[in-house]
């Protein structure tokens, strides 16, 4: 591999001496040998099994729970219902202050999407546990549901959750995140031709092939520990401990290794409810999610709906954009106010454009809860943006890869929420794509760099 | 529920304990014979990550019942490291960066071994089918299908 030092030749001056050499990862010799210990490769005597009753509507209030027959169930130590839970109100991102708290660990009052946590069975099998489950009655009163968000936005739509009224979140901005850069309307006139494209994605689950679960073993002295897969071991201690309201050094929890994450095991979900009733019954329980709760109940990539619209020259120039972006966040927060404001400084995209309007709304449906997924707020928004600069290249006759050479950002230059542009290299990658991909440009694409710009 | 024993030979060494009737040969191996390399991806037969060998021929162990076994010669990737010197299997997925969340490498292993053990030179369409039913979610095909060829030829190099 060659190490091409002329690109930030002002900025490293170490050897980079590891780059270029393959070196053995630490943790393959224990994965081919089976001795790679995962969270579910402990076994402890007198373990329970907790499986969770789950709502089967995907928005319904809650008329009564009946826990009487499972509770007599062979095989089942304990039901856990709301009120077993100490601080039954929580949201994950309260730790920095992105609040309110929205959701619960167990539903008693409402569920407002299809899988909902509402009752938790303890049994001495996973078989026990399963059929104490389906012994629980839940009477509910089934509510309308709302999957679409601009139909969510409407001022009619039923409302998905009484901490988000409107079923958007409440950002310090108002009901979306905004950036205004220049005059969009002036780009607008001024432009040779307009285009407006509107790009749909559904949810992606992440997949991981060992799926998300814990098990916790009491210590004796009220203290607790718990053998994770978490992606987010401070997340889960601290919301554990708000949730449980016991201080942080009763629980000890171990991870480091998990089975392939993705993103879908940054939410604080089993690990709770898992120490919980761990505390109550004494014993170690295993909370572990079948493959079919991982694909249906671990939240996936958010859904999301981006309106673009872009003003461009005859020469190339992009001379406005204007973006609606909508991300689908499901019936709970989770991380998804914060990947929609994300979203919002990324849709111009590596350009420099000199008029910008951008509009991102986190809106709540009767949808799994989304959340975190690899680069999740801008990963969808570059599908979108790349095939619009593509569709803007055709629409004005030009090679889509100089369209973007034309347009892409140089170090000084202001961004639309005004972050300077700072070791900017895309340039110099479109350069070396170009001459690999065997895709000429140009000679004066060749001759430009990121670190200035022409006269 | 009623206890039955199994007796079987794990990895050349002979078990016999008590499982309760009906479970999986995965469950016995996990939770009774002290083998958790064959991992529970799914338990419903489409991962592979469960994958070991019986009596030579490559079984889905979390669609096995372990009573179905009595007698039989069970291997798994536990059991491939000969007084820690790594299978040439395990040696080409170290050296080829072939594994990353490490949890399909088992399942990934014994698939691949079964291969090897009937077909000693597999063509590469050969390595693709074999490994077929075995999902690797962090989309590390290339380097295990190469790591597949590369054990394969060491293999042949040695016979030779």
């Amino acid at each position: 591999m060659e190490i091409r030092k002329d690109y930030f030749s002002d900025e490293r001056n170490d050897d980079l001496h590891e780059i270029g050499h393959s070196r053995t990862r630490s943790d393959t010799p224990g994965h081919v040998t089976g001795k790679t210990a995962y969270f579910a490769d402990r076994t402890f005597p007198g373990l329970l099994h907790l499986k969770m009753v789950r709502s089967p509507h995907h928005h319904a209030n809650i008329r009564s729970i009946d826990v009487s027959e499972a509770e007599k169930h062979p095989g089942v130590v304990r039901v856990l219902t709301a009120r077993d839970v100490p601080h039954n109100l929580y949201t994950i991102l309260i730790l920095i202050q992105v609040g309110p708290e929205d959701e619960t660990v167990l539903a008693d009052k409402k569920v407002s999407w299809k899988g909902e946590a509402v009752v938790a069975v303890l049994a001495t099998s996973e078989r026990a546990a399963q059929e104490g489950a389906a012994k629980v009655k839940v009477d509910y009163e089934v509510l309308p549901a709302v999957f679409d968000m601009e139909e969510a936005l409407k001022p009619d739509a039923p409302l998905v959750n009484e901490h988000h009224p409107g079923n958007h979140y409440l950002y310090d901005s108002g009901d979306h995140r905004k950036v205004r850069f220049g005059d969009v309307e002036a780009g607008f006139a001024k432009a040779d031709h307009i285009l407006e494209q509107t790009y749909n994605s559904s949810p992606i689950e992440q997949a991981p092939l060992e799926t998300t679960g814990c098990i916790v073993t009491p210590d004796g002295n009220d203290r607790f520990t718990c053998y994770t897969d978490t992606q987010a071991m401070f997340f889960t201690l601290d919301n554990a401990s708000i949730i449980l309201q016991m201080p942080g050094h009763k629980l000890h929890m171990v991870g480091g290794t998990v089975g392939g994450g993705f993103g879908g095991k940054v939410d604080v979900i089993v690990e709770p409810i898992a120490i919980l009733a761990a505390k109550l019954t004494g014993r170690p329980v295993s909370f572990i999610y079948s493959r079919e709760e991982e694909m249906q109940i671990s939240s996936p990539r958010a859904a999301e709906r981006i309106v673009i619209k872009d003003g461009v020259m005859n020469d190339g120039r992009l001379v406005a954009r204007k973006v609606t972006g909508y991300t689908d966040a499901g019936a709970y927060s989770r991380h998804s106010p914060y990947g929609a404001q994300k979203g919002t400084a990324h849709y111009p995209g590596p350009y420099t454009i000199e008029n910008v309007w951008i509009d991102t709304y986190c809106v709540y449906t009767n949808r799994t809860p989304s959340s975190a997924m690899r680069g999740f707020g801008v990963t969808i928004a570059d599908f979108a943006l790349e095939v619009q600069m593509d569709k803007l290249a055709r629409l004005i006759g030009m090679d889509p890869l100089e369209f973007r050479f034309i347009n892409a950002y140089r170090d000084g230059d202001m961004k639309a929420h005004r972050q300077p542009t700072e070791g900017a290299a895309l340039i110099e990658c479109m350069q070396e794509a170009s001459r690999v991909a065997d895709w000429p440009v140009a000679d004066r694409f060749y001759e430009m760099s990121s670190r200035s710009r022409e006269a | 529920m009623a206890r039955v024993p199994v007796q079987f030979t794990l990895n050349g060494q002979d078990r016999a304990e008590f499982v309760e009737s009906g479970v999986t040969l995965l469950h016995a191996l996990r939770h009774t014979m002290g083998d958790t390399s064959p991992k529970a991806g799914c338990q419903q037969g489409t991962c592979g990550a469960c994958t070991v060998i019986v009596d030579g021929e490559l079984r889905l162990s979390c669609l096995t019942l372990a009573e179905t076994c009595e007698g039989a010669s069970i291997e798994t990737a536990a059991g491939l490291a000969n007084e820690g010197l790594l299978h040439p299997l395990q040696r080409a997925i170290v050296d080829g960066f072939a594994a990353q969340c490490g949890f399909c490498t088992p399942g990934m292993i014994m698939a691949a071994k079964t291969l090897l053990d009937h077909t000693p030179n597999p063509t590469r369409d050969d390595v693709v089918e074999a490994i077929s039913g075995n999902i690797c979610r962090c989309t590390g095909y290339e380097p295990i299908i190469q790591a597949v060829l590369t054990a394969a030829q060491s293999n042949s190099q040695k016979a030779g």
